[in-house]
């Protein structure tokens, strides 16, 4: 590892010259990395980029949600995944009172919603259109259901309207509320062993889909205006009646200062840019293959020089 | 004289127990008609909860006081002043022990040499047995490959734990000389000890900047109150003749404080110390919400992505690591000070100071050869995450496992729980406040109750009352299901002292385990439901109560139990009406202690899926919402106060009326 981010610098520092930009502060640039594989190793790779850089990096371990109190105050520098639907509320209260911006988009898309491991399709062979779903609701249901399905929806201050989905689209389904997303994993590993049909709250792109595959329910497309309008939609007087945008955004955010105190490093950020496949990689280094999240980022940054080489200006 | 007071009290405790007794029922009897009157739907709706346009705002008032405080006041310049300070001091113990690029830069300390030293100071406070104890547990952690985790939660606790000790020391010497200070003190630590973790956490990040800093104040405020607590009574008990001898060697105030004083409440301040760091361990996992790195966030990520084994795996290292810590710092109590004979050679009174200095210098040279003695990388280590994996999983896919949780989710959780829950939903705001009040009133006192009536009524002002109610239901029904099984298994294990041991050894370990751990497996067991979120807490809550329970039943006097023995009483009779009413003070200790658990328990059930303040107050933590938070945390904290003073004034009654203590 070691005699490779010295090759790296070699590497990078070679090509540097032909890039003029004022000194990077030598304070260290402050990562924050939450629960999930892939943004944590997705934050080792940025961060041993910038250390390729000459650039000193530091990882904090924070909460996903209160982070973005702390890019706008500046003790973290940005943030490498602001999702859509997960995290455009607090991204866009943050965005409000000042002090961090957008840095621009990934090319990946993020996508949550109902979702089954592949073995459901066994017992309700259907899917993955909604319909199918709802006429066989009671192979989904468990003690506490009675003959409704069950629908195992993300921790209530994720806001997914699963409750509100299930009675805009009359659907015999009871919702119930995980508290974390371990708890949603813990549900699905143990429906695994046998082959237990699930419906339950997912998003990609995810570690769970190397781990089990599975698929999307199919709802009525989402059309602008689901969660606003009770006219839009199949049903015309209830909201969300539709699917989620299959389509979300990955952003990045930084802090306003980076600019100024890195610019060189900043420069960077706003180029950065992962695909849905390369994130997925860097989460199975992790989830399957292991490896530490260092080891993984250095694994996946010699395996694919030519993705992120163009970012550092060479 | 003494014998007068005493006789006055327990004509007065009877006199007022006939009337109590007959007051609580009179509650309770209206308590049942306003039940009834809501189920025939003749009470008015404001009667049955209270109308949303009642509430106060609460937590807009707090907000508003926290900005003034915050921001008016300059608190927050203060704090984030003393964040630098306490930032350079982490960047220390964070160079040294793993490494971090920070002034002084000499770190890491290869792991044998800490593993070195640790078997030094094991021999010197408690021999062989406790010298392999403090090598094993670090060569563990580092073959195990989670040293440099390891190490980022230590480079806190080695912070945190001697601030903890310091400022509690140093409040507890203040609180025994000034009775204002300490009256002032004990109900602000009896709110601080019920008060949800969660809590601690918001103010800790919004003053201290989230990360390692606000770790270790959250775990720094969390493991003063014993330190404070042990203190003052350690300080309290010094006999008079010691403090008169002191006074005639002509100590100055100082002096006496110095060389008498603490000295002779070395024992309790080392309790102290112990609980201290225990608190400190618990909190590891905790502060992982708020940034602290190390151990703690890493069992968040491996649980985020459904790794059992490697969780489980750090659950057992932090579990050694504080029955490493526990038993070194008991071992410190029970150590008299070494005195040697005049004239001894410097080297021989240090001689294990000096090797622990050989050691550690030794090691760090042989780790300049041998890159292994420095570091062991993920490569090189003897992790079974996966095959742990496949053991639980193995494990609950047993079909006799699995049919026992079906059953008892269509049974407990279908018949018994939810309309449990659902009864206590049903009953009107007032008539459950003339409830617990009636229980603190029969149970405790005159007090209690007006205390109890005062603060349930708050919570109910607080607008937070079906999700207190949900609360109170899962921490009721653990606690009573703790009690179904615990009880009969302390009671069969204190018939022999070899059985009281092994089970007390398992209650030490299940205590220090992190909660987090049985989150997923009670959920792979039981789903998603109210039974899971019940019998996590069990598991928790059951440790105090089989405890106390051996504890209260093996203090029995042995006459007592000889007597029985002689009027030929069976053993069943001599349980029954010898040594649990004998042991029943202690015992009730325990519930209450159980039921504390229960509370701190419920919160991180929220991780499961609940829909109780617990719930609620996690969500807090994602935003800056202070003033809700707060509400949150003082709603679960009253209920908490209301049972924990109900019981132990009851508890101490007990055993004054039984002559146990004076």
């Amino acid at each position: 590892m070691k005699r490779f981010t010295t090759a790296l610098c070699a590497g990078v520092l070679a090509s540097m010259p032909l890039v003029a930009v004022a000194e990077d502060s030598s304070d260290p640039i402050v990562i924050p990395i939450h629960n999930w594989s892939s943004q944590i190793v997705m934050s080792h790779v940025v961060g041993q980029i910038f250390e390729s850089m000459g650039n000193n990096v530091e990882f904090v371990t924070t909460d996903s949600q209160a982070v973005y109190e702390s890019v706008r105050l500046g003790d973290v520098a940005l943030e490498l995944e602001v999702w859509e639907g997960a995290f455009g509320a607090s991204f866009r209260a943050a965005l409000e009172k000042g002090g961090l911006h957008d840095a621009g988009d990934h090319d990946a898309v993020t996508r949550e919603d109902w979702w089954y491991p592949m073995w459901t399709k066994d017992a309700c062979p259907g899917l993955p259109s909604w319909e199918a779903l709802n006429d066989c609701a009671a192979v989904f249901a468990t003690a506490e259901t009675g003959d409704k399905g069950r629908y195992l929806d993300g921790p209530v201050d994720w806001l997914k309207h699963g409750q509100e989905r299930v009675e805009a689209l009359g659907m015999d389904f009871v919702v119930v509320n995980a508290g974390s997303a371990a708890a949603l994993w813990a549900e699905i590993g143990a429906a695994e062993a046998d082959k237990k049909p699930v419906v339950v709250f997912n998003w990609t792109p995810n570690f769970a889909e190397a781990v089990w595959p599975g698929e999307f329910v199919e709802f009525p497309e989402w059309v602008d205006g689901c969660d606003k309008d009770p006219a839009v939609g199949p049903n015309p007087d209830a909201l969300y009646d539709c699917g989620n945008p299959a389509k979300g955004y990955l952003k990045k955010a930084a802090w306003d200062g980076m600019k100024d105190k890195w610019p060189a490093a900043y420069d960077v950020l706003t180029k950065i840019s992962f695909t849905n496949p390369q994130i997925a990689e860097m989460a199975k280094f992790v989830d399957v293959d292991e490896m530490e999240p260092e080891e993984a980022a250095a694994a996946w940054l010699e395996a694919n020089p030519d993705v992120w080489q163009g970012w550092t200006g060479s | 004289m003494a014998d007068i007071t005493t006789q006055m009290n327990t004509t007065k405790q009877m006199q007022a127990g006939f009337s109590r007794s007959q007051v609580s029922l009179a509650f309770v009897a209206i308590a049942v008609v306003l039940t009834i009157a809501q189920y025939a739907g003749l009470l008015p709706a404001a009667l049955f909860r209270l109308p949303e346009s009642m509430i106060p705002p609460f937590a807009i008032w707090l907000d508003a006081i926290f900005t003034f405080v915050k921001d008016d006041l300059g608190l927050l310049a203060v704090t984030r002043w003393l964040t630098g300070g306490l930032q350079w001091l982490l960047d220390v113990t964070a160079n040294l022990l793993f490494g971090k690029r920070r002034w002084p830069n000499i770190g890491p300390i290869p792991w044998t040499s800490i593993a070195a030293v640790a078997g030094v100071i094991g021999y010197y406070l408690g021999g062989w047995r406790m010298a392999l104890l403090g090598a094993g547990v670090f060569t563990w952690t580092a073959l195990i490959g989670q040293w440099k985790i390891a190490m980022e939660t230590m480079s806190v606790l080695v912070v945190a734990a001697p601030l903890a000790f310091v400022i509690g020391l140093t409040l507890g010497i203040l609180a025994w000389k000034k009775p204002w200070l300490d009256r002032a003190l004990k109900p602000i630590l009896s709110v601080l000890q019920t008060l949800p973790f969660f809590t601690y956490l918001l103010p800790a990040v919004i003053f201290f900047k989230v990360g390692p800093t606000a770790g270790a104040v959250a775990t720094t405020i969390y493991a003063i109150p014993p330190m404070i607590l042990m203190t003052t009574l350690g300080l309290q008990k010094v006999s008079p003749e010691v403090v008169e001898a002191g006074n005639m060697s002509g100590c100055t105030k100082w002096q006496l404080l110095r060389h008498v004083y603490i000295p002779s409440a070395r024992t309790e301040i080392l309790v102290g110390v112990n609980q201290v760091i225990m608190l400190c361990l618990a909190m590891v996992v905790l502060t992982a919400f708020i940034g602290m790195p190390g151990l703690g966030a890493k069992l968040l990520a491996m649980m985020g992505s459904f790794k059992l084994g490697r969780s489980f795996e750090i659950g057992v290292t932090i579990v050694l690591l504080a029955v490493m810590l526990d038993r070194m710092s008991k071992a410190w109590v029970v150590k008299q000070p070494e005195h040697f004979e005049k004239g001894t050679p410097w080297w021989k009174k240090h001689a294990m100071l000096l090797l622990g200095i050989v050691l550690f210098v030794l090691f760090i040279l042989v780790s300049k050869v041998i890159p292994e003695a420095q570091t062991l990388g993920r490569t090189q280590n003897f992790s079974q995450g996966k095959e742990i994996d496949n053991l639980i999983k193995g494990f609950l896919n047993i079909d006799i496992v699995k049919s026992t949780t079906g059953f008892l989710r269509a049974f407990l959780n279908v018949q018994i729980l939810i309309p449990f829950r659902n009864f206590l939903l049903s009953i009107p705001t007032p008539a459950f406040i003339l409830l617990i009040t009636a229980f603190s009133l029969w149970l405790g006192g005159q007090r209690q109750a007006v205390l109890a009536a005062v603060f349930f009524s708050l919570v109910a002002l607080s607008g937070w009352w079906d999700r207190s109610v949900i609360t109170l239901y899962s921490v009721i029904s653990a606690v009573a299901l703790a009690s179904l099984i615990g009880l009969p298994i302390a009671i069969a294990a204190a018939r022999s002292p070899k059985w009281s041991e092994r089970v007390l050894l398992i209650c030490d370990t299940a205590q220090t385990f992190p909660s987090f751990v049985y989150l997923i497996p009670a959920i792979m067991l039981f789903g998603i439901t109210d039974i899971a979120v019940i019998f996590s807490i069990l598991i928790f809550a059951m440790v105090p109560l089989v405890r106390y329970t051996i504890e209260g039943l093996r203090g029995v006097p042995s006459e007592m139990t000889e007597a029985a023995d002689m009027a030929g009483a069976t053993r069943l009779q001599k349980l029954r009406s010898v040594q649990l009413p004998l042991a029943l003070p202690v015992m009730a200790i325990g519930f209450n202690q159980a039921i504390m658990f229960a509370f701190f328990m419920v919160i991180i059930a929220a991780f499961i899926g609940t829909q109780d303040l617990g719930q609620e107050l996690q969500r807090t933590l994602a935003g800056t919402d202070m003033g809700k938070n707060f509400v949150l945390g003082l709603c679960v904290s009253l209920m908490a106060l209301t049972f924990d003073m109900t019981l132990l004034k009851w508890a101490n009654d007990r055993k004054k009326a039984l002559g146990l203590e004076s």
